[in-house]
């Protein structure tokens, strides 16, 4: 060897591997479990009744008809009738609508607000931590349920106010998750490296804080996807939730509790249908939870 | 030569009151345009609160205090509004940080990382920070350096990113680098490439470098000057070849004794004895006295001040000031 070597070039060097893609190790993650594979079909199916619900569901939802109260399923009613003689089926396929939206809609609002509370807490410590903390505290001793009756009851019913309901019903969860990965992140060396290139504070929080804290707020939003899905139930059951006649899987089942003798088919129906989406969003829950995490991956 | 970097009799308090604990004490020292200085020492001495109190970066919220003046290019950098330092940081003083392995962010890729600092610091152009990017990527001996630009972190090897650190350190040409044991977590091949290319830098681009390592190899190989700390105060600065030859202090004494030699008879390496003794807590006298060889009841009693050895060699001890019949400084002005 006559020619100088960069020392550089000497030192061996892994081929760059493929970046292994989250996508990538989702999809792994789901179809090494049969579970999560009928999971993720339900969501799948689910979510596509709820959006093509006017051109699948048989009959008009809230149409009554004395003719054909409390029928057993039959050819013509899958699911049989209620007291009004509404279809059971249609009524199940146009309550996911509800379930959906309120569903996906709170849990996404609980997060941006939550991360935004809990970042601000962690990060800056001091009066801002102890304000927001124990505001999360106070509220995180109200079980969701209790809490979000409490402001149903101030509020009343409607779309927007049941989305907020749930939305702040979810908050101390995210700002809990949220203030202490951002306490975990804020120690790590390089955030301090990016003070010392000069960034400001704003900047370090959008660029390095949040998106190291990401992977588990995303986890945690499926996960309460389907508490929302129950939430939002057990309010329309109560009667503050959707207001019949629209129908909801909640109120479906407040209604059917009045004429179980008559017909106990809307309550087997959305009972069944309610146990199902909310198993399957929590095992689908687990399984982000598996593939984001990286302790639990390997 | 005009200093680039001056300390003068910086302090640096943990608390406040009786309580406060001098983490740092009385440190001064120079940096020249362009040199190299080492600042020596074990774990506790200092040497790291030391570096950060220049940038800043100490958390003065969590009862951190900094006093005394640091001078770079003339001006008093704890008279500056706080909004003004991310300005030199990373423009004016770069620093490379201990862990290579967790420096950078896992989540941007590293071509953006680098970019970030150009971007903050007056690079608003696209194409410019990009070719920019690529060519500091080549300097500090990245292969492929467009292809690596989209790649994260984790597909670097501990070597790698440290080069990238110092790429990102050096995007936008600062007159200071100031490396904390920007070598340690390496092993030794990849330290001495590192060290070749700190020097390498130095010499294509005239920044000047602080050099924090508790190794003395690794100060002797790169720097011109050195100053040994113990206990937060500085115990003596030379030059590197009357350190190495002619070292004042007794504590530089046992640092060089305890350094590993090829060809040596010894069994077991030397070690000072004891342990360094918690910053602050030595409030009378020499903090060194009690694992010092030499120690005489003086020592005990009163803090030795600087003593001149030579041009540009001086050390805190009495013993050796008297053994050399050394004068005292006056004023380190």
């Amino acid at each position: 060897m006559t020619e100088p070597v960069d020392p550089a070039t000497t030192e061996t060097m892994e081929p760059v591997p493929p970046p292994v893609s989250v996508v990538s190790t989702l999809i792994h993650v789901i179809f090494s479990r049969p579970a999560t594979i009928v999971a993720v079909a339900i969501i799948v199916a689910f979510i596509f009744l709820a959006v093509f619900a006017p051109w699948i569901a048989p009959y008009d939802p809230v149409q009554q008809s004395i003719l054909a109260t409390n029928l057993s399923p039959t050819a013509d009613h899958l699911v049989g009738t209620d007291q009004f003689g509404r279809d059971v089926l249609s009524r199940l396929i146009y309550g996911s609508r509800n379930s959906l939206i309120f569903g996906l809609v709170s849990p996404v609002l609980a997060a941006f607000f939550g991360t935004i509370l809990g970042v601000t807490a962690g990060y800056f410590g001091g009066i801002p931590d102890r304000l927001i903390s124990r505001v999360i505290d106070l509220l995180l001793a109200f079980p969701e349920l209790l809490l979000a009756i409490l402001i149903a009851a101030a509020l009343g019913g409607g779309f927007w106010n049941i989305v907020a309901v749930l939305t702040v019903a979810f908050i101390p969860g995210f700002a809990r998750v949220a203030r202490a990965t951002t306490l975990a992140v804020k120690q790590e060396p390089y955030v301090e490296a990016a003070v010392a290139v000069g960034l400001r504070t704003p900047m370090i929080i959008f660029r390095h804080v949040i998106p190291n804290i990401a992977a588990p707020i995303v986890v945690l939003i499926t996960l309460w996807v389907a508490s929302a899905i129950r939430l939002e139930a057990s309010l329309s059951f109560l009667g503050m939730g959707t207001q019949a006649p629209n129908p909801s899987w909640g109120n479906i089942i407040r209604d059917g509790l009045n004429n179980l003798f008559g017909s106990p088919w809307p309550i087997v129906g959305a009972g069944l249908l309610i146990t199902l989406i909310v198993l399957s969003f929590n095992l689908v829950g687990d399984a982000l939870r598996d593939a984001l995490d990286p302790d639990t991956s390997k | 030569m005009s200093a680039l970097l001056s300390l003068r009799s910086v302090s640096v308090n943990f608390g406040r009151g009786e309580k406060a604990l001098r983490v740092v004490d009385g440190v001064s020292f120079d940096i020249d345009v362009g040199g190299t200085l080492g600042l020596v020492g074990e774990s506790g001495s200092g040497k790291s609160v030391t570096s950060l109190a220049v940038l800043r970066l100490i958390p003065e919220r969590l009862g951190w205090s900094t006093r005394g003046r640091i001078e770079f290019e003339g001006q008093n950098l704890l008279d500056l509004p706080a909004d003004k330092m991310p300005e030199i940081r990373g423009r004016d003083i770069a620093m490379i940080f201990q862990e290579p392995m967790s420096s950078l962010n896992p989540v941007m890729t590293i071509g953006s990382q680098i970019s970030e600092a150009l971007f903050l610091h007056g690079w608003p152009n696209r194409a410019k920070r990009h070719a920019r990017v690529v060519e500091m990527l080549r300097l500090v001996g990245i292969p492929d350096p467009e292809g690596r630009l989209g790649a994260y972190p984790h597909q670097f090897s501990g070597g790698m990113r440290q080069r990238v650190m110092i790429a990102m350190a050096l995007a936008c040409s600062p007159k200071l680098l100031i490396a904390d044991e920007a070598t340690t977590a390496l092993d030794v091949t990849i330290q001495a490439q590192v060290l070749e290319l700190m020097k390498k830098i130095r010499s294509d681009t005239g920044t000047a470098i602080l050099m924090i390592s508790h190794d003395l190899g690794v100060i002797a190989d790169i720097c011109d000057r050195v100053v040994v700390m113990y206990s937060g105060r500085v115990v003596e600065v030379a030059d590197i070849r009357s350190l190495l030859q002619r070292p004042a202090h007794p504590y530089t004494r046992g640092l060089l004794e305890s350094v590993p030699r090829k060809g040596q008879e010894r069994e077991r390496l030397y070690q000072v004895p004891g342990s360094v003794p918690m910053a602050g807590s030595v409030r009378q006298g020499c903090p060194f006295r009690a694992r010092c060889s030499v120690a005489v009841d003086k020592c005990a009693v009163k803090m030795p001040p600087m003593f001149r050895f030579a041009e540009d060699q001086r050390a805190a001890c009495w013993v050796s000031a008297e053994q050399s019949n050394a004068p005292v400084i006056e004023d380190l002005k």
